[in-house]
């Protein structure tokens, strides 16, 4: 199982945030997500511009054995999309933390339930009992 | 022994679990008075020799009379070989195997029809088949709509030469989804859909549908309309007759940047006209909308070994793995009528099918020369077409139709309910069966009848 990374915020649907300086918040899927999924083939954004509300769908991972909905941990309106994942969605095989990331939102309220580092690990291993 | 999987007392204890007295309370739901009580009409139930006699004498009241009627559904000639080969126990099964990659010479078969059918639409990926040409429109309509999510509009715009009944079925299949479908209006000097209309759109439709080559026979202005979508952002569906693309332009290639979407009725390759079928929907679309696309698709692959193989691909679209989010509940596909297009296809290559489209545009053009000869028959539209044209009568069509049918001839579609606007039309249709003699008889007995009854 590899390292967390401490600088980010974690969700129960496997996803992971990152508050940037400028305000907007960058999310991708965790690197257990990512593992339990096996490769990917294929991942559908949504259009930057649109608006995401905490819980709706955000956009889908398929992987050659299912294909799960990623779902949106916070509300806001969708900013920036990772257009190299239409490309190459393995990035997010390769690296979730980075150049894995999905989407990146301008948050529209303080409404989001996640976990830090040590509460997301336990979150993990009380899965695997 | 009857075929039910349940006893008495094993439906006693379900009915019990659930609270239902019994099995008819699990239909409450359905209103009373759509409940049939008595199937009137219906007669009492035949042996098997007694069916084989009824049935025998019926055939013979058909007399084998020679079909001038399109509108969809068109009568070729099929090489014996075609279903000879397809009724061949290997083959013959309309369902894709459970299991379907042990059954490695049914994949193949589809991979290959998938090929050919790409090629006469010049898109890149087929699916597997869809049930008919109409329901294959309905799920156009709605690929349409999943994949152009820049548009907000749910309105699908039909050029006028769109079958009027794939336009109701895909209504009542994709309406309750929200999706309408609007008309552009005919032009009545050429056929074609008239084009002025589209500058009097208020909001761009979220797809345009354009068949080609139309109902009524003639050819639509595929490349303006293909170009007015994209450039107002609507997705372009190509509904297709796949024995035209033998000779026209692929739908590929149509305008700037060609085609979304292909569907149509697969019937003319190899599959005989009856009763209205079964016949097979085909689909084909670019390949960056293709999770977008319905149904099976084959993949060509390797195996451990790194001999190739066929496999179902892209399967985490379908239902039994996204579930309720799947792109379709298409779950299956045409198998046996696919099987005899392949075969069909392979058989006649290019040169045999745009032979078949050639001469069928030929004997069309012969057949509309010898009708519109005769006093009271006129030519409707300027524009070319293809295997099929309207001729209007100056009578009403339905006692001409009905004289020229005591005479072994169907003389085709009477468009006046479909088309009131073109006033006593009828459509027409020769294919490569209709040889000269028939063309003749059609026009000595339709001389007579309008001679006779004038």
């Amino acid at each position: 199982m590899s390292e967390l990374p401490g600088d980010l915020r974690y969700t129960n649907e496997h996803e992971w945030l990152r508050q940037e300086e400028d305000g907007t918040v960058t999310i991708g899927i965790t690197d257990h997500a990512q593992s339990a999924l096996g490769d990917l083939v294929y991942v559908e954004l949504p259009e930057v511009g649109q608006e995401v509300e905490s819980g709706g769908e955000m956009a889908v991972v398929e992987s050659v054995k299912a294909a799960s909905d990623v779902y949106g941990p916070i509300s806001g309106e969708v900013v920036a999309v990772n257009e190299a994942l239409a490309d190459d969605p393995e990035k997010i095989n390769a690296d979730a933390y980075g150049d894995g990331w999905i989407v990146r939102m301008k948050p529209s309220g303080d409404d989001s339930e996640t976990m830090d580092p040590d509460a997301y690990q336990v979150f993990l291993d009380e899965l695997e009992e | 022994m009857p075929f039910i999987p349940h006893t008495d007392d094993e439906v006693e204890a379900m009915l019990g679990a659930i609270g239902a007295k019994k099995i008819d309370d699990l239909f409450d739901e359905i209103p009373r008075e759509l409940l049939i009580k008595d199937l009137d009409g219906v007669p009492d139930a035949l042996s098997e020799q007694e069916v084989t006699r009824m049935m025998r004498t019926r055939a013979a009241r058909d007399r084998g009379a020679r079909c001038f009627i399109g509108a969809g559904a068109y009568e070729h000639h099929i090489p014996a070989v075609v279903w000879d080969i397809t009724t061949r126990g290997e083959f013959y099964s309309a369902y894709t195997p459970y299991q379907a990659e042990a059954s490695q010479g049914t994949l193949q078969t589809i991979y290959e029809f998938q090929t050919m059918v790409t090629s006469l639409t010049g898109l890149d990926v087929s699916n597997a088949s869809l049930y008919d040409g109409a329901s294959a429109l309905a799920e156009a309509a709605l690929m349409a709509v999943r994949a152009n999510r820049k548009s907000k509009s749910r309105r699908i715009l039909l050029a006028a030469g769109v079958n009027q009944l794939y336009q109701k079925v895909a209504t009542a299949i994709a309406g309750s989804q929200g999706l309408t479908f609007e008309r552009l209006p005919l032009d009545v000097e050429t056929g074609g859909s008239n084009l002025d209309a589209l500058n009097d759109q208020d909001e761009p439709p979220v797809a345009v549908v354009i068949q080609q080559p139309s109902f009524l026979g003639v050819y639509e202005q595929v490349d303006a309309i293909t170009d007015w979508a994209h450039a107002n952002g609507a997705l372009v569906i190509a509904i297709v007759n796949p024995t035209s693309l033998a000779v026209l332009k692929a739908p590929g290639k149509w305008g700037e940047a060609g085609a979304d979407i292909a569907c149509g009725e697969g019937q003319p390759l190899g599959v005989p006209l009856s009763s209205g079928g079964p016949y097979f929907g085909i689909m084909t679309c670019k390949e960056k909308i293709v999770r977008q696309m319905p149904g099976r698709i084959v993949g060509r692959t390797t195996d451990l070994d790194g001999n190739p193989g066929f496999t179902l691909t892209l399967q985490a679209r379908e239902q039994h793995i996204r579930r309720s989010k799947a792109t379709s509940n298409i779950c299956t596909n045409q198998g046996l009528m696919v099987t005899a297009a392949t075969i069909y296809m392979s058989l006649l290559g290019y040169e045999g099918l745009s032979r078949v489209a050639h001469t069928s545009q030929q004997q069309t053009e012969k057949l509309l020369g010898l009708l519109t000869a005769i006093d009271g028959v006129e030519r409707v539209f300027s524009a070319p077409h293809f295997h099929e044209a309207v001729v209007r009568l100056d009578r009403p069509v339905g006692p001409v139709l009905e004289s020229l049918a005591a005479q072994d001839i169907l003389g085709g579609f009477d468009l006046s309910k479909a088309y009131p606007e073109l006033g006593n039309a009828l459509l027409i249709c020769a294919t490569e069966t209709k040889i000269d003699d028939d063309l003749e008889a059609y026009a000595a007995a339709l001389r007579d009848t309008m001679s006779a009854t004038a």
